[in-house]
């Protein structure tokens, strides 16, 4: 592991690898959840009321 | 393949599996690397700076494979007009903006102890900028249409267009005098670069590459439910 005069430079590229995986894991799986619920609630509120004496 | 997957619902299916399947292999292959490449011995001239390269190549590996991918799936919404492939070209901007700022930025990182520079206008240097710029654009171009179809369609051209920088930053180091080391992996006589730093940096560009297959599949996946969810808006609005 890097403890000498470059460890300035090698751990902040790491720190700013690590910030960008997760920000990139984070924004997609936040996005596709949102959207995913979205529909469901779409799908739910347009789908036709049953008739009068439908059996459920 | 593509003409099977160019339909929603076996997109849908094939991704169910697809995306977790492309993460899983994604961990598989960083965690090893990323251990072999923190333990690896400092370089005989570089020091550990070395360690650098293990997320600042695949980062700029995997940033042009990020605008191959665009640009070919830009190509299929725009001369077949495949609505699918235009979702996969908005869901495959922003993850190739973000390899681009990490290879910019860890490049920058190594070449200040290394050049004495963080930054120079050097052509590889300039045509990954390039490269960067291109992806905002054409996120930038994509929301400045309201008519999501003619912004998709401008969008695609720019991403054609744009295409022509992918041969530049490789052969960048060939055509021009650059600070930036020349090509030392795919090199018609092989690698020349020690196996005790080419195993994980190999382990790192296929974990990176597969990273980005599961984040750009999952990222199409939101991008087709917010397709959806415009449509079955409109018909709520409609009736």
């Amino acid at each position: 592991m890097p403890h000498d005069k470059y460890a300035l430079f090698v751990w902040p590229a790491y720190a700013l690898t690590a910030i960008a995986f997760a920000w990139m894991v984070v924004d997609t799986l936040v996005r596709v959840r949102a959207w995913r619920r979205r529909v469901d609630q779409l799908e739910a509120a347009t789908k036709p009321a049953p008739e009068p004496g439908a059996r459920p | 393949m593509f003409t099977a997957l160019a339909n929603p619902h076996r997109f849908m299916a094939f991704s169910r599996w697809a995306a977790p399947l492309c993460a899983l292999a994604a961990i598989a292959l960083i965690a090893p690397g990323l251990w072999l490449g923190l333990t690896a011995p400092p370089d005989y001239q570089q020091g550990t700076t070395v360690r650098i390269m293990f997320i600042h190549v695949p980062a700029a590996i995997t940033a042009e494979w990020a605008y191959a991918c665009l640009g070919g799936a830009s190509f299929f919404a725009l001369v077949f007009r495949h609505a699918l492939a235009d979702a996969a070209a908005r869901a495959a901007a922003p993850l190739g903006a973000a390899f681009t700022l990490l290879a910019l930025v860890t490049g920058s990182l190594w070449g200040r102890p290394m050049w004495g520079t963080w930054w120079v206008w050097d052509a590889r240097l300039t045509s990954v900028l390039v490269l960067f710029l291109l992806f905002l654009g054409y996120m930038a171009l994509r929301s400045a249409i309201d008519d999501e179809t003619k912004a998709g369609r401008a969008a695609a051209i720019l991403a054609l267009v744009g295409l022509v920088n992918l041969p530049i930053i490789k052969f960048s180091v060939d055509w021009w005098n650059s600070l930036h080391q020349g090509e030392s992996i795919f090199t018609p006589g092989g690698p020349k670069i020690a196996p005790v730093f080419l195993i994980p940096l190999a382990l790192m560009i296929l974990g990176y590459l597969a990273a980005f297959g599961a984040l750009w599949i999952e990222r199409t996946r939101g991008e087709v439910w917010r397709r959806r969810a415009q449509s079955l808006a409109v018909q709520a609005a409609g009736r």
